[in-house]
């Protein structure tokens, strides 16, 4: 019998993504997928399955979902406030999720995107290749209360296990390569894009992120004859009204604003992560910094299986503790203490 | 990294893409070049490679700089492109005509007068010149399926405008610099809204999800709003009423 996830009461903004669906730039269509994709492969890494398994993507609001089978479950991404059954339970951690029980989770305390990952993935028709909703492009919606999410099987038992990610949520310094564009920018506005203290705007969404500062609009030396080209994830689009606009997995393929510069993959998820008003910078690094960087987000990727800790926990803030590990299953008396 | 002196030139994308650029403004040869240089990368599959692209006039290649040198990628595109003269290639192999109904004019494009006036003629003649265009699709992109047809005739090479439309609908048929485009959804747009077709550039379900190819010639039909109405009530295929044949 196929397995469900009940969305009681959905928060704006949910919406189903795995690691979007490349290959068809030429068609027009962006990748997509999950806007932090650390997010989606530490979950992933909780509950020891492929990396391809689609979650829930919630933009920083929360929602309640009733399980319709014992499930396991896993957050990662900006932190919520979340319950089972009104027992708090903590982030970055793999949890049982009782047939009936009612998992409750409210606004992010730091961060735009959290994630509920649900053991075997979520199992909803894929479409060209990939579960994510793509809003821009008109694939899938964000849902609403009353659905209900079909579940793939779960080989896995182990629940109670946890991950310490590195902080990325808060923002800071983002790393930027220069980009096709870049010459098309004067030194000195390259230099002030580095020398610029800027924020989050609110009006940022899965598309793009986009910022806010004092100080006079960025301008290209020829900002109107700039020919529509190809766009990649981390671009700084120089809008029309001088504003940088960096575009994450969601983005439109083409542009025809100037890209003073790029964001370097590695540096997307804490790009991503940003809410309303984190202050964010940026860096130019030469080019074989950036690839010494996502060297070591790929080697980051693959050893989160191996980072994966048994959850240790006060005793006191479990009620039924020995039950709890019975229906886990994953660690031993001993390991908790 | 400064525009390219000479063309083609090979540029850097962000990290993990190249850029084959024939030409920095569009030209007929220029837009042929990329869709060939593009099938011949596909047809070669080379290594490291993890996807190919055109825009107007240049082919995207996205690698992982990981498994991949992006001096080694470079010389790779360098030899391809000397093997021979990308300019003189013709056009894609299999392209269609495509004949789509479309309203000019009135509430469905409210911008046709003020295109008119830019293009130097009048809304009559702006009428005609569109009805009787026969464009060819130069390129797919922005939103999925999408087209950018051209070239209209020189008249037609007028400005997008600095004010943005708040919305077209999809199907809208917009206009600016001797193109163009039917809008695949709806979306915000500097171009000005000259008609309305039914034509869906992308149907997420099908089995061919993007109507469109670059290479396919389109031409319109004029029709009135309530053929319109009546055709997109009974559209089973997101066609639109269009009718398509393949070109020998």
């Amino acid at each position: 019998m196929t397995r469900a996830l009940k969305v009681l009461k959905a928060g704006p903004g949910l919406t189903v993504q795995d690691r979007g669906r490349p290959g068809f730039l030429d068609e027009g269509l962006s990748q997509g997928g999950a806007a932090d994709r650390l997010a989606l492969a530490e979950g992933a890494a909780i509950l020891g399955q492929g990396p391809d398994c689609a979650a829930l993507e919630f933009a920083g609001l929360g929602g309640t979902f009733e399980a319709d089978a014992d499930l396991r479950i896993a957050l990662t991404g900006a932190p919520m406030p979340a319950a089972v059954d009104g027992a708090a339970v903590p982030w970055n951690a793999s949890h049982l999720l009782p047939r009936g029980a009612r998992l409750t989770l409210v606004a992010a305390t730091r961060g735009s995107y959290a994630y509920l990952h649900i053991g075997g993935g979520i199992a909803t028709e894929p479409v060209l290749g990939s579960r994510s909703a793509h809003l821009v492009a008109g694939i899938g919606a964000a849902l609403a209360d009353g659905a209900s999410l079909p579940l793939g099987d779960d080989p896995g038992t182990a629940t109670g296990l946890a991950l310490d990610p590195g902080d990325r949520f808060g923002g800071g310094t983002l790393r930027v390569v220069e980009s096709v564009q870049t010459g098309r920018f004067t030194p000195a506005e390259r230099a002030r894009l580095e020398a610029t203290a800027f924020t989050r705007n609110p009006r940022s969404n899965r598309m793009g992120v986009r910022v806010a500062f004092d100080g006079a609009p960025f301008a290209a030396a020829d900002q109107h004859t700039v020919l529509s080209e190809m766009v990649v994830p981390g671009d700084i689009q120089i809008a029309g009204d001088g504003t940088p606009f960096i575009l994450l997995y969601e983005h439109q393929t083409t542009g025809g604003y100037p890209r003073i510069a790029t964001v370097i993959p590695a540096d997307l998820p804490r790009a991503a992560q940003t809410r309303p008003g984190d202050p964010i910078r940026f860096r130019f690094v030469p080019r074989d910094e950036a690839i010494m960087a996502e060297a070591a987000m790929a080697r980051l990727i693959a050893d989160l299986r191996r980072a994966v800790r048994p959850l240790l926990r006060d005793p006191h803030d479990i009620a039924d503790l020995l039950s709890y590990q019975l229906i886990g299953g994953a660690i031993t008396g001993e390991e908790e203490t | 990294m400064a525009a390219p002196d000479a063309f083609p030139a090979i540029r850097d994308v962000g990290l993990c893409a190249k850029l084959v650029t024939f030409a920095d403004r569009m030209s007929e040869p220029a837009n042929r070049a990329a869709l060939a240089f593009r099938a011949a990368l596909e047809a070669g599959q080379m290594a490291g490679v993890a996807e190919t692209a055109t825009s107007l006039t240049s082919v995207f290649v996205r690698y992982d700089p990981l498994a991949l040198e992006a001096d080694a990628l470079a010389g790779r595109l360098q030899a391809l492109l000397d093997r021979e003269d990308w300019f003189a290639a013709p056009l894609p192999a299999g392209r269609r005509l495509w004949r789509i109904p479309v309203v000019l004019g009135g509430e469905h494009g409210p911008q046709l007068a003020e295109a008119a006036e830019a293009a130097g003629l009048d809304e009559h003649a702006a009428r005609q010149a569109i009805a009787d265009a026969r464009v060819r699709v130069l390129t797919i992109g922005f939103a999925p399926g999408q087209p950018y047809m051209g070239e209209l005739s020189e008249a037609w090479n007028i400005p997008r405008m600095s004010r943005l439309n708040p919305q077209v609908p999809g199907g809208a048929l917009v206009v600016a610099i001797r193109q163009l485009i039917i809008f695949a959804g709806p979306a915000p747009t500097g171009w000005r809204h000259v008609g309305q077709t039914a034509f869906r550039c992308f149907r997420p379900r099908a089995a061919q999800p993007f109507a469109l190819a670059p290479g396919d010639e389109v031409t319109f039909r004029e029709v009135a709003p309530q053929d319109l109405r009546r055709i997109a009530a009974g559209d089973q295929t997101g066609d639109g009423g269009a009718t398509c044949e393949v070109l020998a």
